[in-house]
């Protein structure tokens, strides 16, 4: 056994571990790779530690996908770019195994490293390695082989360019689904790298194969295709190529296709250009903004901004509106919430006419949904329709939908208003604010749920911090303060939470004059959970306070509690004593 | 694939002449019981399928065991593409040897619902196999499962850089690193691994230090098999799972349950789709029940479910999300016979299988087998009487619960042929072409054809031959307590190779196989 320096020791065992019985410890090997490297320098790095994983491959997968993800930055290890191609190997037998995250992390490294290979090698190496994978036995290689296809062609001369383009249409027809779908999801990224002649001629012909596919499954990544193709065309081959099939998809047996044409038909609008738009993309639109799949609808009516944004004021209010306002009130509550989600954007789209005539009618529908989530999505975009018609119009159909959704029976409802309403009073103003939420904020205190009362108490922090201390002083701390005799000790135990949220907020001297008098009286109350809580409050306000305020009224207080029969009590007042002592240290 | 000719016929090779029944012999059995060998309930077979290329055959049991076997005959093997190119065609019938086992799920308890999950096995289904690992499906009432089961090289790793007891004992080194300045960082807790100690500062030599190596590793020649459980695909069933089935696409697969059937990616264990729901909304309206779910061979969208009131519904999901509404209905209209109490019973349908060819599908309920063409839905274009000598005895079955009895069915590669068990450990093989004439009853012994019996009417028997069967049974004395009738010795798993003529079945916990 070769005698190893010591100082080499953790480095030897994290070699030696490459191939122990543990896998948390191959794992861990495997990440520090480079380590290994540089301790064995590039050229046995090259030499030794790269066949070596060449070899090693039948471990489990995440040690593989660890591997694969390791290679991907290891060009600095090797010698630099000169040498990237003894990294290929290793990862070509990682794009065949039979997970696909391992794959596909195989393919990601190598396409990574393809990108700084300089051309000849390039030629030399990548190439034949896709050329392989292509030919795979196995559907596996046959799948990576596709992702790789957009690095190897640009640099390979025009011959091996041809064969690349053939083979790349053999595996779109390939006898394994799996491998047609991989062709198919990956074809927008290799007809980027095709020069325009051959994309009319030959991409397209491929691209039609799979839009004509038995398997719907790859039928449904054609459509993806569809957006990245048009936007390599001229438009008029873009209308002339793609606009048709993507009509013909937009009326496809299968619901699944159709749903991906409603997600993507946005993008090809700028393709194909304003008059093909009108014409015949506005109506294929339309036809799925009313499709009797409720998925369809579902993501056409997500889209609907996106698509108005493109097309300008007028046609929206001519042919999508009508359909916006069916959608409205749509039998699935999803796509009524997917449409809430989405059509606050429309109103700077429309203009302010327009969106008092046409939108405001479709927002107090929606403001008054039955599902919650439909209401939430609208007042969560609240500040897109505000620029454009004011609040005064919104605010009284408004107010009725937040105290309903306030008083919501799911609590996760009452909790995400909750959370909206820092955002709304922005929005709406102290004057607003005031008048009609003051009172709801109060009354979440006082909620039989306590992610409730604790969002409420978190609440008033961020109501304090937006319209500032006096305006704190005079709306919330009489009234929070006024709660802390509620009967029951939880909701007292939320008043405290309170208090500690808001002193930062408002100040010294507020707390030291509001805030810590109550604190110190509730130091009595009878219960012990309360009591520590006192403790951890106390604890919390010495660093804001004046070191005078501590001495005379924290510490006596703290120092009563460490005597508490008690045993939690005495606990958490021992530790905010001795927290005190440090900060009073540390000052 | 390449049998799909009689695609535009309405039958089966309609044109041709019925082909020659066939002669079943005895090809092999494995785990059979000796004379008076009580069988171990746990080692009764629950579920038996050949993979799509017919070299492998996998059992599941009430133990939760997978067994695979493999073909032992098989000629060299070429890359699978050849294979595939290859139209081969050997002499001798399939013969299988023992692979391997494991143990694929395990008895469980549902604390929620004070529910015991048993761990019997209730399909298998296998996957597309990928860098020559077996792949498949196994699941029991509760749980599916995904098995890859491979050959693994045994290596032997040496010349490690640290001697073996320095390598292993941990401890050793820490001490003795203890000395380096870099073991006193504070962070240094006792679990760390002695190289996170190794500072950012390190200098490596630009030529790497030549005392390091890797270690070798030797591959010897024998290999192991390895059976590893890739993903478990659970929660999504409140009933009993009834079917699994692979999708064309090679990417998805169905979990049938007794009102729900489940859409799941074979990479995604942590969700499923719900795509038919028949769950009423109040449970005391519930009529039907979903019995199998089976997808079509090669249209990825088209799958078929059949009910306990004897109708098999297709259902296309290209239509809908959720396609709680058939496109097809597959019923028979009965002829207006007297209604007993059992006719809605044995109108269940317990198993349903495509042909290969995707064009019809076979149906078991617990009387007949019925084959459908998915072009005509007034009713099946065959109907094969299984043990019309039971009918008088419906009563006695209800009372033992036989009548509830789920057998399966399948049908031959070709198409031509289909196949079901039956009571006294006994299973049929009807030729499904026109004027067929083919009827054969075979015995799940030694000795197939003891108990053949050449049915030349169809489908009305002569009640003479019928009868025959069990007198001939009483003669061989199978039934040891005095009775006509053993409803405990039934063969309700079977398999068809999916190439040639050759059927595996289960009787008991013996796995019998026979050739044509």
């Amino acid at each position: 056994m070769a005698m190893i320096d010591e100082p080499l020791y953790p480095i030897a065992i994290l070699i030696d571990e490459l191939k122990n019985e543990d896998i948390q410890l191959r794992l861990n090997s495997i990440r520090r790779l480079s380590t290994i490297a540089r301790a064995l320098g590039e050229e046995r790095t090259r030499k030794e530690l790269i066949p070596f994983l060449s070899e090693n491959n039948d471990d489990d997968d995440e040690v593989l996908l660890a591997m694969a993800e390791e290679l991907g930055v290891f060009i600095p290890y090797v010698g630099g770019v000169e040498y990237a191609h003894v990294l290929l190997p290793p990862l070509e037998t990682l794009c065949t195994v039979e997970e696909t995250c391992v794959r596909d992390k195989a393919v990601e490294s190598l396409c990574r490293i393809g990108v700084q290979m300089k051309e000849n090698y390039l030629v030399d190496w990548f190439v034949p390695l896709v050329k392989r994978l292509a030919a795979g036995e196995w559907f596996t290689a046959r799948v990576s082989s596709c992702g790789l296809f957009h690095i190897a062609y640009p640099s390979a001369p025009d011959q091996l360019k041809a064969e690349l383009r053939s083979i790349y249409s053999q595996l779109c027809q390939d006898d394994m689904p799996m491998v047609r779908r991989a062709a198919a999801s990956n074809l927008g990224k290799f007809a980027a790298t095709v020069e325009q002649s051959y994309l009319k001629a030959e991409i397209m012909s491929i691209f039609d194969d799979l839009t004509q596919d038995d398997q719907d499954s790859v039928r449904l990544l054609a459509v993806e295709s569809c957006a990245a193709l048009g936007k390599l065309l001229e438009p008029l081959d873009c209308v002339a190529h793609i606009l048709p099939v993507i009509v013909n998809f937009s009326q496809d047996k299968s619901w699944r296709v159709r749903y991906m044409v409603a997600n993507q038909l946005y993008e090809l609008c700028e393709a194909v250009g304003p008059e093909p738009t009108r014409v015949d993309l506005v109506p294929a639109y339309v036809r799925l903004l009313r499709d009797n799949e409720a998925e369809v609808r579902i993501a056409a009516a997500g889209k609907v901004t996106k698509f108005c944004r493109i097309l300008g004021p007028q046609l929206p209010i001519q042919h999508i509106l009508p359909c916006v306002k069916e959608l409205s009130s749509d039998s699935s509550q999803h796509v009524r919430s997917a449409l809430a989600s989405v059509i606050m954007g429309m109103a700077p789209v429309l203009g302010k006419d327009a969106t008092i005539d046409q939108l405001l009618p479709i927002f107090l529908s929606l403001l008054k949904d039955e599902f919650p989530d439909v209401r939430l999505n609208i007042i969560s975009k609240l500040d897109q329709v505000n620029q454009v018609i004011g609040i005064d119009l919104l605010s009284q159909s408004l107010l009725p939908a937040i105290v309903e959704l306030a008083e919501d029976r799911h609590w996760r409802v009452r909790l995400a208003i909750i959370e909206y309403i820092p955002l709304l009073a922005s929005q709406l103003g102290v004057g607003f604010f005031d008048d009609k939420l003051g009172t709801l904020c109060m009354q979440w205190l006082e909620d039989k749920v306590f992610s409730i009362r604790d969002a409420a108490a978190n609440n008033l922090k961020r109501l304090a911090e937006e319209f500032g201390p006096e305006w704190a002083m005079q709306h919330i701390i009489p009234q929070v303060l006024d709660k802390i005799s509620n009967p029951h000790y939880l909701y007292r135990m939320t008043i405290l939470q309170a208090i500690s949220l808001l002193a930062p907020v408002l100040g010294v001297d507020i707390t030291c004059q509001k805030l810590l008098p109550v604190v110190i009286a509730s130091s009595k109350d009878r219960v012990p959970n309360i009591k520590f809580n006192v403790a951890k409050v106390l604890q919390s306000l010495v660093p804001i306070l004046d070191q005078s305020v501590v001495e005379n009224t924290i510490r006596p207080c703290l120092i009563e509690l460490s005597e508490d029969p008690d045993v939690d009590v005495r606990y958490f007042a021992n530790q905010a004593l001795q927290a005190s002592d440090q900060v009073m240290m540390s000052s | 694939m390449n049998w799909n000719g009689a695609e535009d016929a309405g039958l089966p090779a309609a044109s041709l002449p019925p082909p020659p029944p066939l002669e079943w012999k005895f090809s092999q059995v494995f785990g059979e019981r000796t004379a008076g060998e009580e069988v171990q309930e746990v080692d009764i077979i629950s579920a038996i399928e050949f993979d799509k290329s017919g070299d492998h055959l996998a059992t599941g049991d009430r133990g939760g065991r997978v067994v695979l076997f493999e073909r032992a005959d098989v000629r060299d093997r070429g890359s699978r593409r050849d294979l595939e190119r290859q139209d081969y065609s050997i002499s001798r019938h399939p013969e299988f040897r023992y692979k391997t086992e494991f143990q694929s799920h395990e008895p469980e308890f549902d604390y929620l619902k004070s529910l015991e999950i048993e761990e019997k096995i209730n399909k298998i289904r296998w996957c597309q196999t990928a860098n020559g690992a077996l792949f498949l499906l196994s699941t029991n009432d509760k749980t599916i499962k995904l098995w890859k089961v491979h050959e693994k090289k045994v290596k032997r790793i040496s010349k490690m850089n640290m001697d073996d007891s320095q390598a292993i004992g941990n401890g050793s080194i820490a001490s003795s690193s203890a000395n380096s300045p870099r073991a006193y960082l504070p962070n240094g807790g006792c679990s760390e691994r002695p190289y996170n100690h190794l500072s950012s500062d390190f200098l490596f030599p630009p030529g790497g230090f030549p005392s390091l190596h890797l270690p070798v590793v030797v591959m010897c020649q024998e290999t192991s098999l390895v059976a590893r459980c890739r993903r478990i695909y659970a929660h999504a069933h409140d009933y009993h799972i009834n079917s699994i089935s692979n999708n064309s696409d090679g990417e998805t697969f169905i979990s049938a349950d007794d009102l729900r059937i489940n859409l799941w990616n074979l990479e995604i264990s942590n969700q499923s789709f719900n795509i038919v729901d028949v769950k009423p909304a109040n449970m005391e309206d519930l009529t039907e029940v979903i019995t199998s779910a089976e997808f079509h061979p090669t249209h990825c969208n088209m799958l078929a479910y059949s009910s306990s009131k004897g109708s098999i519904r297709l259902i296309d999901l290209r239509q809908s999300a959720l396609c709680d509404n058939h496109f097809k209905l597959f019923e028979e209209h009965e002829a207006p016979v007297p209604k007993s109490f059992f006719t809605e019973i044995i109108a269940s349908i317990s198993d349903i299988k495509f042909a290969k060819d995707g064009r019809h599908i076979l149906s078991r309920d617990y009387m007949t087998l019925k084959l459908w063409d998915i072009n005509m839905d007034s009713g099946p274009v065959a109907t094969f009487q299984i043990h019309e000598y039971l009918r008088p005895k419906l009563c006695d079955l209800y009372e033992n619960d036989s009548i509830f009895d789920k057998f399966e069915c399948c049908l031959s590669g070709d198409g031509l042929r289909v196949a079901t068990g039956s009571y006294n450990n006994l299973f049929r093989v009807f030729g499904c072409v026109p004027e067929s004439t083919e009827a054969t009853t075979l015995e799940a012994s030694k000795n197939p054809m003891r108990r053949h019996v050449q049915n030349p009417a169809r489908p009305a028997r002569s009640l003479g031959s019928l009868t025959r069967v069990v007198r001939r049974g009483e003669a061989t004395g199978v039934d040891a307590n005095g009775n006509s009738y053993d409803f405990t010795t039934k063969l309700l798993h079977l398999a068809w190779h999916p190439t040639e003529n050759s059927i595996a079945c289960a009787a008991a916990n013996s796995l019998y196989m026979y050739y044509a």
